[in-house]
């Protein structure tokens, strides 16, 4: 599914990726930990698209295609769906435009038809029951008044909305309390299938209790230093992130 | 020591003469002191750059000859003219039509007034001295404004519109400005609007002309709004691209009344529109509200004046400019809160969005507050579009100029989003979605 080959990225000449390599195949759940600093965010906004970042080497397929020589958009339509850390507030854009037009967007550029507004409002409310979200929440704008907790959960309904083939989730468990990090989590596992991946990236071994990994990959200092499976987190919650750091200070 | 001579330019000789041979037809010479404001006007004549208030709109530099007042159109020209005017044209309204700022009765809703709401030709008020014409100029700072001189100077036509104590009509009156010909004209219009106690009134106004026409439209909007009502009024300029469209609005706000006003601005190569506040009486809440989106070559000037003058005010200003190209906007705000305007509470924004790098903005506010227990604010922004923002709305598919478009219209979609009448407010936003389609 994502083939990520010696990929090096730097940002304001500050060098984040050093030669990483990554495979996740269909259907897999890869769980990327790693300390404060490792180049975990930056990976998911590389892979997303975001254009701060200079990549100086390396490639990342998707199915084949190369995400690199794709704009964000284009990447969204490939199938690419990051849930952001930080989902932001965008005033003046109601919840249901965005939706809508996120959807539309993708189904044109894939050739396909636009989906009828009762078949899109029967899609967004099926996935706000599922998650618990308050259908008042889905008239006002954008996330705005959002609280922590609420984001996240709009995140994973866009997810399931736009039903990509490789989910990023970019510390998704951050801010949650336990029954929302509950709530999300179900969104998540019920959007497992075949045909699509997710990489998980998070610094906390409970979030991985709720999304139980296929893999687990540490990362340190820009690359992939170690891999194994779901009892690796429970390793890494007992150790800590210590042999890691000090490999970074070496 | 030398004797100093004010040099004037073509235009102000042009208008100097201009008044002179109207000076005969003008009616009613003293109800609206037009010899009075013209010659105010002659002393200082167009204001240049040197003038504060004009610093960043130079209109002896805009202005370079003085176009001929307009005669009233054919009835076949003002039929032409008006079958291509699209500005709330879908809102169930009485239409007052004014093409080339002659009242058109064969194309005004003059026998559909709706009930509580009396409307007087201007003309015909100038003709019979209307007892109404008293209640004109009703902001005593707007009358010493040489573009609302030159319009009590040249004033041509327009209408007064009474609202009865307690009357709330539903209809709105939709003041329809269209301009027709293909030769340079100017116009003066005077519309004043009275609110009786309790009354509830909705006003649309729409400027529109056809491009390449070198008109100078000079607009004033007049509005008494007594005790306890409300007024809402949204006014639309989508002038040709040559114009240089003047207008001015004058609100004096009676006790516990309410006013509500939105200036969307998409046309004209220069425009100024100043808006003044007299607060009269206790208690009020007034909302103004303007956003203006500009291609380039565009100039638009929104100048506020609100002068607090009674207890307790709010005032609620909201200014939103969106420039491409080299366009320019200008915003000049000032709040005035007197030493009897206890707990005035007065916040005025001027925010802008840059989508280019050779656009510009200019803004100028200012607070002068002689009370001590009120709270006032302004503050004013000036940005690109979000890159954070735009990566987010990318990344869940949208192209990039879908996405710019998303921001653009939700940035300046707040200005308008206030409006209360629905289909002044779809239309607005239908305005703003037809910019952003033309920009592709």
């Amino acid at each position: 599914m994502l083939e990520i080959k010696n990929l090096v990225v730097q940002i304001e000449d500050n060098r984040i990726l050093n030669g990483l390599n990554l495979t996740v195949n269909d259907g897999e759940v890869a769980a990327i930990m790693g300390p404060n600093g490792s180049g975990k965010s930056t990976l998911s906004y590389v892979i997303a698209g975001k254009e701060d970042y200079e990549v100086l080497d390396g490639e990342i397929l998707l199915d084949g295609q190369n995400l690199l020589e794709m704009e964000a958009d284009e990447r969204a339509a490939a199938g690419v769906f990051l849930a952001f850390q930080y989902p932001l507030e965008i005033p003046g854009v109601g919840t249901m435009t965005f939706l809508k037009a996120c959807l539309n967007a993708q189904r044109k550029a894939r050739g396909e038809d636009e989906l009828s507004t009762p078949d899109f409002i029967r899609a967004v409310n099926g996935a706000a029951d599922r998650l618990e979200i308050n259908k008042e929440m889905l008239k006002r704008a954008l996330n705005v008044g959002f609280s922590g907790g609420e984001k996240k959960r709009m995140e994973i309904l866009q997810m399931a909305l736009l039903q990509p083939k490789f989910c990023v989730l970019d510390e998704t468990d951050s801010g949650l309390d336990i029954d929302a990090l509950r709530i999300v989590s179900e969104g998540v596992n019920a959007l497992r299938a075949q045909g699509r991946s997710f990489l998980v990236i998070t610094h906390y071994q409970r979030l991985l209790n709720h999304i139980v990994p296929d893999t687990v990959h540490v990362m340190s200092r820009g690359q992939i230093v170690k891999t194994g499976g779901k009892e690796l987190a429970l390793e890494l919650e007992a150790s800590g992130y210590a042999e890691y750091r000090a490999g970074e200070a070496a | 020591m030398a004797d100093v001579t004010n040099l004037r330019s073509p235009a102000e000789a042009g208008l100097s003469k201009l008044f002179e041979a109207g000076r005969k037809s003008f009616a009613s010479e003293t109800a609206i002191a037009r010899e009075e404001a013209f010659r105010f006007f002659e002393a200082t004549g167009l204001p240049s750059r040197r003038v504060e208030a004009f610093k960043y709109t130079d209109l002896r530099a805009a202005i370079a000859e003085a176009a001929p007042p307009a005669e009233a159109p054919s009835l076949d020209a003002a039929k032409a003219a008006v079958a291509g005017a699209t500005g709330f044209a879908g809102i169930e309204a009485a239409r007052l039509t004014f093409v080339n700022g002659h009242l058109v009765r064969e194309l005004s809703d003059l026998d559909r007034i709706p009930a509580g709401v009396t409307v007087v030709p201007m003309s015909e008020a100038l003709a019979q001295g209307d007892a109404g014409l008293e209640l004109l100029a009703p902001v005593v700072q707007a009358r010493e404004n040489p573009v609302y001189q030159l319009n009590t100077a040249f004033l041509a036509d327009g209408a007064l519109i009474s609202v009865a104590a307690g009357a709330k009509p539903e209809t709105p009156v939709h003041l329809r400005f269209v301009g027709a010909g293909d030769a340079p004209f100017s116009t003066a219009t005077r519309v004043l609007v009275q609110l009786g106690e309790g009354a509830e009134f909705s006003l649309l106004e729409s400027h529109e002309g056809s491009n390449g026409v070198t008109c100078q439209p000079n607009d004033a909007l007049d509005v008494v709004v007594g005790p306890q009502a409300v007024f809402r009024h949204s006014r639309l300029n989508k002038e040709g691209d040559a114009a240089v469209a003047l207008s001015t609005l004058s609100l004096k706000v009676e006790r516990e009344a309410q006013v509500e006003s939105v200036n969307l601005v998409t046309g004209a190569v220069l425009s100024r529109h100043q808006i003044y506040v007299h607060i009269a009486g206790d208690d009020t809440n007034v909302v103004v509200n303007g956003a203006a989106m500009l291609r380039s070559g565009q100039l638009a000037d929104s100048t506020l004046l609100a002068d607090h003058a009674a207890v307790g005010g709010v005032g609620r200003e909201q200014f939103k400019t969106v420039i491409d190209g080299d366009a320019t906007g200008v915003f000049q705000g000032k709040i005035i809160v007197r030493q009897v305007a206890q707990k005035t509470d007065g916040k005025m924004k001027s925010d802008c969005l840059l989508l280019t790098d050779e656009g510009q903005m200019m803004n100028k506010p200012e607070l002068e507050i002689f009370a001590d227990d009120v709270a006032c604010g302004h503050g004013a922004t000036c940005g690109a579009p979000d890159d954070d923002l735009l990566f987010y709305l990318m990344a869940r598919g949208l192209p990039r100029p879908v996405a710019e478009s998303l921001l653009v219209q939700a940035f300046v979609g707040e200005t308008v989003e206030a409006v209360t009448h629905e289909g002044a407010r779809a239309a607005l936003i239908g305005e703003i979605e037809a910019w952003l389609k033309a920009r592709g």
